[in-house]
């Protein structure tokens, strides 16, 4: 049995660098961003070396991957039976996502040298960054639920301050601000879950939680309230708080306003890891999802197809480079959680568990490369518009196939990495539920067609006067580029499912050609139209917007979502309930005492008549009292 | 001589110090120090009683001593402690010494207003230590009498009117708590004996059910007046706003916790029977305050308001804890009191700190502040994400505890409040994050603003005195929450004589 | 040279001297005659102690030493009382009870 106790280092060392860079950055100037990438550089080795040892060393016991605990801390004793802990758990997830999270951060980080080279607050952006990195890895390993939601919430954090970096900016600090609430908001709902869950299984953690034939999740099963059992209801609540920072569908409105931070930021946070975080959550939670909770996994696929095809018609129409690659997030990640909706429990039921998590590695790849490759692009064009863009792969050779090959592969395009992870989704929804199939599908068209909307309309088209010439990026910029983009062609070919499982057992898994010939068809389509369309300048994009009017217009505001929440927290929230509280609390509670006081005054008032000053009043009310109690006292005395 | 009567004697001994001093610049050196020992010495005791623990003494109160005061009536001058005692102790200690600084700048009668601080701040000390009920009474006005002088001299705003009002609500909120007391020292022996006014005795008997009924309303609600229990918290909004940064600081800090404290010490310790029947009408209001005084913050504009409201809705979550009667859920109110009185506190400072600078309050007025004074900007947003209850700070310590430990109560009613109060979370950041936005981030809205400096040594001293308990409790909670978790056996026990 | 009347004829008239000084303490405006409605009380109150004295304890004389306590201090009243009065004509340039109203709310 290998000691795993040096995973700890994995994520104790980017929270050093943050402490460090937080604290004495400003006199390291741009040493800072060498350190910063130097720490998460040890992790990312680290986390293949654990990958290494778990997956070909020690992990497998009998055929099943084990849990590991690498470590483990009680941090807060709650009740004799609940406990918070602080610990580092190794399962074939959480250790994929070790690789995919270090891996994704150390090339922000190479990026990140070259593109925030000379701005204000450099050793700012490093020390937030570690401090990301160090949020994501301690809710990756999470041992227990509410450790998870620990770093769930410094996540956030790490979100707010990413976003708002700019804070001059009134948009970004706006936009940091919606994120924040809106993922809180989702966070109280995954709160909730976790109380219901946790008073009805007695503990908090994942390996007592999620095990098949322990009494967690027998529990519960007996209570029931409206139709679904207690346990259903906890998860939905808990799959609340994982849409929220997945930007599902309700909760999707903070993602395209999150682009407001550095190009790096959206590329680690809000494409690779963050946002993923609900994915993860699910898939941490599955046995308990697909075993007590049916109905759960039902409402998870639902809210992941609506969102992946909600987002994607959005992005066929937006004309900021990165939202259309916020959207595309979006969208993707309603495939992951379609993936997990579809699947079953064990072995080949299993498929869509595999798919997805086999997705969210391919696609952390792909997606960060966009990003990355979109920060180039928007360098060298000083704009962030694609109608202000055009003919860059004259300038920009690197960038250019990089980018190219990341549309490829986010088209399903055969031999590619996403080729192989999509098909396996569709393949599971295939199985288990047509609708989900036939709408993903149509899906996978749509993104071939934006995404190379998005890349004739940059690379190609008709070239604007560019004030500056567009020059290809720095060695630190594009190495993490190529580095990607191989990822992206190769990462297909690691024989998933013979790692990651639904029930940690590996399984083969082949491609369906019945089913991966109509996808590549679909996408081959989309490629084709925005050839037709965008590749050289033409009128067909303005006339098909002009035929599509009034549908066209509602995608391209989004479908008025954004305005909507605007109108129920402004309007509703702060005129219609806040403002009354706060008129309530001053003019009728403290009216009251107010109130009282005045009263008090006023009987004091009539009272003062008494001291008059008259000699002869006063004269009077002595007698009559003593005549008083001189009757009285003779009325006792009788009797 | 008990070192808790030192909590008293060394305050009291600075007061003579400084009514011997001739300039304000003394005068503040000599508060400084006085309560420079006043922080070591609730240092010694925490690592005293933590080692008498560990030693294996398990008596109820520690360092107990009692001297006979009048004999005819039976009050004494009782002292002891136990866990809760000595985190309020340290608590209070701590945002003293903060507020000693954050008054560096006085020059108006520096030395009398030193003077009633102290004064102030002895009488909450004897409160914490005292084991008697007509002490604590007696301790508990010295802490409140000194509020009309502080603000009305040294306040702003309608100062006159807030004090006025503060005073008056809290001396009815006394007033009603003088009856409760009486209630129970003539109920104190109820099988014949003598009467008594110490806790510890009354809390071995049983008080008769029916005089419980009646008077464990007042004692609640004559605490909860001054622990911002709705409807009777519109004291706190203009009183805060009016009153000096240090007076601020330790009343929101402190003594809103003697609410806290006393109702849990008194009324609920000694009448468990009746808290247990009458626990839901409380629970409806402290519900109440949480999510009210949440909402109330998000309409104002002005900071100290904002803080006021927030404080509010804060404190009636330890309220709403201690009503739930289970050892988890008593365990987070006491930690959220100590929590939330050391986060208030330096709200408040640090709103004194650009007060001075801006000369204004109003949040609109301002704007941009993160560029200007960099570093009253980021502890101002630290302060804003413990609020919120952010992980890795104490305020996500106590809430948790709170709403995991009131969650499990059995009733379904209990339950549905929590759920409730948890919505507190989400209003919060709304809140704190708009006047973080507003406050300190985006562009510089008045150009005056460029030539304000950042914090000097003494305000950096307050701030970071008061961050480092904060960030210490959100990192290693274990050893607070088991400090306090054993001195609530007394406590459990009784409630489980009733079947809990 | 008493036998013969009743005892509570003497009573009855002390009463009636005592009501008719109250009355006049009360109504008058005059300072002055203020200070002669108190001397007819006191005054009453002498009859009423002569009375008890002479016709139910014959034999004992402390009714009459009462008396005689009660006139000298009368008397001694009387006159710090006119002082008084003179002070307050000197002052409120009026011996009406109405006008020295100062000592009120």
């Amino acid at each position: 049995m290998i000691d795993f106790t040096y995973t700890l280092f994995i994520v104790l060392i980017p929270m050093a660098m943050f402490l460090l860079l937080g604290l004495v950055g400003h006199k390291m100037k741009s040493f800072a961003g060498v350190l910063g990438t130097f720490g998460l550089g040890v992790s990312w080795i680290l986390s293949i070396i654990t990958a290494y040892q778990y997956f070909f060393v020690a992990g497998k016991i009998e055929g099943v991957y084990q849990k590991i605990i690498g470590f483990n801390t009680v941090w807060l004793h709650l009740t004799d039976k609940l406990h918070i802990d602080m610990g580092i758990l190794l399962d074939p997830i959480s250790v994929m996502m070790l690789i995919v999270v270090t891996t994704v951060s150390f090339m922000v980080h190479l990026y990140s040298i070259g593109y925030m080279k000379g701005e204000r607050g450099f050793e700012r952006f490093f020390a937030f960054l570690s401090l990301f990195t160090f949020s994501m890895l301690g809710l990756v390993v999470a041992t227990n639920i509410f450790q998870m939601y620990i770093f769930w919430e410094l996540v956030g954090v790490s979100s707010y301050l990413l976003i708002g970096f700019y804070y001059q900016k009134p948009s970004a600090v706006a936009a940091s601000k919606k994120a924040f609430i809106v993922t809180r908001f989702a966070d109280l709902g995954f709160l909730i879950g976790i109380l219901i869950l946790s008073f009805n299984t007695k503990t908090f953690d994942f390996i007592a939680l999620t095990d098949v034939n322990g009494a967690a999740i027998a529990t519960g099963a007996g209570a029931s309230f409206l139709g679904l059992s207690v346990m259903t209801w906890s998860l939905i609540f808990v799959f609340m708080g994982g849409a929220g920072k997945s930007a599902m569908f309700p909760f999707h409105i903070w993602l395209p306003d999150a682009m407001e931070g550095p190009t790096p930021v959206s590329a680690l946070i809000h494409a690779a890891t963050m946002v993923v975080a609900g994915v993860y959550l699910v898939a941490r939670l599955f046995p308990i999802y697909a075993i007590s909770a049916p109905e759960g996994l039902m409402v998870v696929g639902y809210i992941g197809c609506f969102s992946s095809l909600f987002a994607a018609i959005i992005a066929c129409t937006q004309f900021d480079i990165k939202r259309v690659l916020a959207y595309s997030t979006l969208s993707q990640i309603g495939y992951m959680m379609v993936g997990l909706g579809v699947s079953g429990y064990g072995g080949h039921e299993g498929l869509g568990y595999m798919a997805s998590m086999f997705h969210l590695f391919t696609h952390a790849m792909f997606k960060a490369l966009l990003f990355l490759g979109a920060g180039a692009i928007i360098h060298a064009a000083h704009s962030n518009y694609m109608n202000e863009m055009g003919g860059l792969r004259k300038y920009l050779p690197i960038t250019h196939i990089t980018f190219l090959i990341a549309c490829l592969t986010i088209s399903g395009v055969p031999f590619l990495s996403a080729f192989f992870s999509k098909d396996e989704i569709l393949t599971a929804a295939y199985y288990h539920n047509r609708i989900i199939f036939w709408v993903e599908l149509f899906v996978a068209g749509l993104t071939a067609f934006y995404m190379f909307r998005l890349y004739f309309r940059i690379f190609w088209n008709k070239e604007p006067q560019y004030h500056h010439t567009p020059r290809e990026s720095p060695l630190t910029m594009t190495i993490p580029l190529i580095f990607l983009a191989i990822a992206s062609i190769f990462a297909g070919y690691i024989p998933f499912s013979k790692f990651v499982s639904s029930d940690s057992v590996p399984f083969e898994s082949e491609i369906e050609l019945g089913l991966a010939i109509p996808s590549v068809i679909v996408g081959l389509l989309g490629i084709l139209i925005a050839f037709v369309m965008y590749k050289k300048e033409t009128s067909i994009p303005d006339k098909v917007a002009a035929s599509f009017r009034f549908f066209y217009r509602w995608a391209y505001n989004k479908f008025y979502f954004d305005e909507l929440y605007l109108f129920v927290t402004k309007k509703i929230i702060f005129r219609y309930i806040s403002k009354p509280v706060a008129w309530f609390d001053r003019y009728v509670v403290d009216g009251t005492m107010n109130g009282i006081s005045a009263m008090t005054n006023y009987m004091s008032y009539q009272i003062r008549g008494f001291q008059s000053g008259q000699l002869q009043q006063y004269a009077f009310v002595f007698v009559s009292g003593a005549i008083g109690l001189a009757l009285v006292i003779m009325y006792l005395l009788i009797h | 001589m008990n070192i808790l009567s030192l909590f008293v004697i060394i305050p009291i001994l600075t007061i003579f110090a400084l009514m011997a001093t001739k300039s304000f610049k003394q005068a503040r050196v000599v508060a400084a120090i006085g309560m420079g020992i006043q922080l070591i010495t609730a240092a010694v005791l925490v690592f005293w009683y933590l080692h008498e623990r560990s030693a294996g003494n398990t008596a109820e109160m520690l360092f107990y001593q009692s001297h006979v005061w009048f004999e005819s009536l039976n009050i004494c001058y009782t002292v002891g402690v136990d866990g809760i005692a000595v985190a309020m102790i340290a608590l209070t200690s701590i945002v003293v010494f903060a507020g000693i600084f954050a008054s560096w700048d006085v020059e108006f009668l520096t030395k009398e207003f030193f003077i009633s601080l102290i004064l102030l701040s002895s009488g909450v000390f004897g409160f914490f230590i005292s084991l008697d009920l007509f002490t604590m009474f007696l301790f508990y006005e010295v802490a409140v009498i000194p509020m009309y002088l502080l603000i009305g001299i040294w306040g702003s705003g309608p100062k006159e009117y807030s004090a006025m009002k503060l005073t008056l609500m809290l001396m009815s909120g006394s007033a009603l708590l003088l009856v409760g007391l009486l209630g129970i020292y003539f109920n104190s022996a109820p099988t014949g004996g003598a009467l008594t006014f110490n806790i510890l005795d009354i809390s071995k008997i049983t008080i008769p059910i029916e005089a419980q009924r009646f008077f464990f309303p007042l004692t609640f609600v004559g605490f909860g007046v001054l622990g911002a229990l709705f409807p009777f918290h519109t004291w706190s909004p203009d009183g805060h706003a009016s009153a000096p940064t240090a007076v601020s600081m330790l009343h929101a800090g402190v003594l809103m916790k003697l609410g806290g404290y006393g109702c849990f010490r008194v009324a609920m310790f000694l009448m468990p029977e009746a808290a247990n029947e009458m626990a839901w009408i409380f629970i409806i209001l402290t519900t109440i305050s949480v999510v009210y005084g949440a909402f109330g913050a998000i309409a104002q504009r002005d900071l100290k308001y904002i803080n006021a409201y927030s404080s509010v809705s804060h404190c009636g979550l330890v309220l709403f804890a201690l009503l739930m009667m289970n050892k988890t859920a008593m365990d987070g109110a006491i930690i959220q009191m100590v929590s939330h009185g050391l986060m208030t506190a330096l709200f408040f400072a640090l709103i004194g700190m650009i007060y001075g600078r801006t000369h204004t309050r109003m949040i609109n007025e301002m704007g941009g502040l993160m560029k200007v004074m960099p570093f009253l900007a980021v502890v101002y947003v630290i302060a804003g994400l413990a609020s919120l209850g952010l992980p890795g700070l104490s305020g996500f310590v106590a809430e948790m505890t709170i709403f995991v430990g009131s969650f499990q109560h059995p009733d379904i009613f209990h339950r549905v409040c929590t759920i409730i109060a948890c919505s507190s979370i989400v209003i919060t950041a709304v809140y704190i994050l708009r006047v973080v936005g507003i406050l300190l981030l985006g562009p510089i809205t008045n150009d005056h603003y460029l030539h304000l400096d950042d914090a000097k040594w003494y305000e950096r001293t307050s701030t970071i005195a008061l961050i480092l308990p904060i960030a210490g409790i959100g990192l290693a909670p274990l050893w607070l929450f088991n400090m306090i978790g054993d001195s609530l056996a007394p406590i459990i026990n009784q409630l489980s004589f009733i079947g809990f | 040279m008493t036998e013969g009347i009743p005892l509570n004829y003497f009573l009855v008239l002390s009463t009636l001297m005592f009501f008719i000084g109250i009355y006049g303490f009360l109504t008058r405006r005059n300072l002055i005659t203020i200070l002669m409605s108190v001397e007819l009380i006191l005054n009453s109150v002498n009859i009423n102690f002569v009375s008890f004295n002479k016709y139910l304890y014959p034999e004992r004389l402390q009714g009459h030493f009462f008396t005689l306590f009660i006139i000298a201090v009368a008397a001694a009243e009387a006159a710090v009382a006119i002082a008084i009065i003179i002070n307050i004509y000197r002052n409120f340039k009026s011996i009406n009870v109405e006008d020295a109203d100062e000592m009120k709310y």
